[in-house]
């Protein structure tokens, strides 16, 4: 297990957001979170990166681990932690540069400054997100002229090219068509060979096609974690299967 | 059918008001141009004023308002820029940052003569600064850091969200995050905003009368040591801008062309203000190009 949550509770302000999760996430698997929109998919996965710490009024109660290692700790660094943990949003947010600044941005601000190797960089990376073969003529070209599914994989490979060990996905789909929809699909699953993947999807198809774990969440709380086959073939909570068989939500 | 008949009136009224203001505008603009254009001459841009004879310029006021512009920019932009980021990234949503932003509202709204007076009170009095355009460049900063630090605060908080998470995803610093991500794509605003600020600080006269002083000593354009006392270049010395000059003229000028010369330099100043508006407008966009690389 890779990461690991134990009684932890996320208060925005006076808001009970998450309460007693306790999870185990293994390496080198895709785990699914799924459950009903404000349900605290997006609070759980942002707690793996930290990134509710920049929403003044956030508290938060437990433990995560990640390696053995509890990263709410005061030794930990956010920003070593935001690099081995890395995030692609709902939204494709690429930077407004070119292709290639937008992938080597991230090597370039941690202090890689050699061009050979940040062209070995940016080529890996953009190979590794199924982008390279499309890009490789236009590096030189803005981001923000890709199409959206483009740009989404373009943010992956922004991801990867800090070389996390894990990768958070909110939703990254949700914005695209299905063709670039089932191409991201396709690339998660590739992924997992080398990254640990956390992704949120409100979409339980999703979830059932691409994930090895699916955890199913409501009202803050996690209500069953377990093999994403086992979930959807015999879920244990009634309210699990009320919600798979599309009864709610 | 009433609706209608009440939406039809409304949009009368609407485009009616907006016609006139842009009759009054072109109207205005045209007036000053056609009044003063046919005294601006190159002689008449650079040689000095004239106090009874007529012929004369506006040479050093127009190098005053320029020096006093730069000078007030050095003072504010670091600055501006600098609360401005505090304002937006750092300051936490409490009862200290609603006063500070009310006393920079208050602030950039004071009437200008009010800023010139205690500028002749504090500065010049109090600190015996004297009549300089450091003075002027201090009584404008009053008005223009606040400018600035607005002009920062909303360029900054306009980036959208998601372009200052994948910073920090990426594992930067908020540091990095505002200095490599934010400002990248809030400067174009950042810039035009500036400039539009610089603007009206090149125009302000009423601020100037008390600080910067009404009389300029005989400068030497030959000699460009800020030390020395005729050098242009001295922020102690004396100096009257474009906009003093135009309303000292047009008080008390002896001069028997004062009405053409102070017609004249209005037409410049309109200009350069004009001038400064397109070029803002014009940088902002070429920037915003550069920056965003979309070409
Ligand atoms: N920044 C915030 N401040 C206050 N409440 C929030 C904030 N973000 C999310 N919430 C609340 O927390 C709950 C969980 O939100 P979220 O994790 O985004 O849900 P999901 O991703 O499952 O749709 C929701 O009720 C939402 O309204
Ligand atoms: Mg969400």
């Amino acid at each position: 297990m890779i990461i690991e949550i134990e009684r932890l509770q996320l208060y925005y302000s006076a808001f009970h957001a998450l309460k007693n999760v306790n999870l185990s996430i293994p390496e080198n698997r895709v785990t699914a979170f799924i459950g009903p929109s404000g349900c605290g998919k997006s609070t759980l996965l942002r707690t793996l990166n930290r990134m509710n710490d920049t929403i003044p009024g956030v508290r938060i109660e437990g433990e995560v681990t990640i390696q053995g290692r509890n990263i709410y700790g005061s030794e930990t660094e956010v920003e070593f932690l935001r690099k081995r943990v890395g995030m692609v949003f709902q939204q494709p947010n690429p930077f407004p540069k070119s292709i290639y600044d937008n992938v080597a941005y991230g090597p370039r601000l941690h202090g890689v400054t050699k061009k050979a190797e940040l062209d070995g960089i940016v080529e890996r990376s953009l190979r590794s997100a199924s982008l390279w073969q499309e890009v490789k003529d236009v590096l030189k070209k803005s981001a923000w002229s890709l199409s959206g599914g483009q740009q989404q994989r373009l943010c992956i490979a922004r991801a990867l090219a800090v070389e996390p060990e894990i990768l958070l996905m909110d939703e990254s789909t949700s914005a695209l068509d299905p063709i670039s929809t089932t191409k991201i699909e396709e690339l998660t699953r590739e992924l997992r060979e080398k990254y640990t993947i956390v992704m949120v999807t409100h979409n339980m198809h999703q979830a059932a096609r691409i994930s090895d774990r699916t955890v199913f969440f409501l009202n803050g709380e996690v209500v069953e974690a377990s093999d994403t086959e086992a979930l959807f073939r015999s879920p244990v909570d009634q309210r699990t299967e009320d919600y798979i068989s599309g009864r709610f939500g | 059918m009433k609706a209608k008949t009440v939406d039809r009136i409304m949009t009368g009224v609407i485009v009616g008001v907006a016609v006139l203001i842009i009759a009054v505008l072109a109207g205005l603009l045209g007036y000053l141009l056609v009044r003063g254009l046919r005294h601006i001459s190159l002689d008449f841009l650079l040689s000095p004023p004239q106090t009874i004879k007529a012929g004369g310029g506006i040479g050093p006021q127009l190098f005053n308002s320029l020096f006093l512009l730069v000078l007030t920019m050095i003072i504010t932009i670091p600055l501006g820029l600098g609360a401005g980021i505090y304002m937006s990234e750092y300051a936490k949503p409490n009862r200290l940052t609603a006063f500070i932003r009310l006393i920079v509202e208050v602030l950039s709204s004071f009437p200008s003569i009010v800023v010139g007076l205690f500028g002749l009170l504090v500065i010049v009095n109090m600190f015996g600064l004297g009549f300089s355009l450091f003075s002027g460049a201090l009584a404008l900063t009053v008005f223009n850091l606040p400018l600035m630090v607005r002009i920062t605060e909303q360029s900054l908080r306009s980036v959208p969200r998601e372009q200052k998470e994948a910073g920090l995803a990426l594992g930067l610093s908020r540091w990095r995050t505002i200095t490599s991500v934010l400002l990248p794509v809030a400067i174009p605003s950042i810039v035009t905003g500036t400039i539009l600020a610089a603007g009206r600080v090149f125009g302000e006269a009423a601020a100037l009368l008390f600080t910067a002083g009404m009389s300029s000593p005989r400068l030497d354009f030959s000699d460009w040591n800020p030390l020395h006392h005729t050098s242009p270049l001295n922020p102690f010395r004396p100096a009257e801008t474009l906009a003093v000059h135009i309303w000292k003229i047009n008080s008390e000028g002896l001069a028997p062309d004062a009405a053409q010369i102070a017609a004249g330099a209005s037409a410049v100043l309109v200009i350069t203000v004009l001038i400064f508006n397109l070029g803002a407008r014009w940088l902002g966009r070429v920037l915003y190009r550069k920056l965003t690389a979309s070409k």
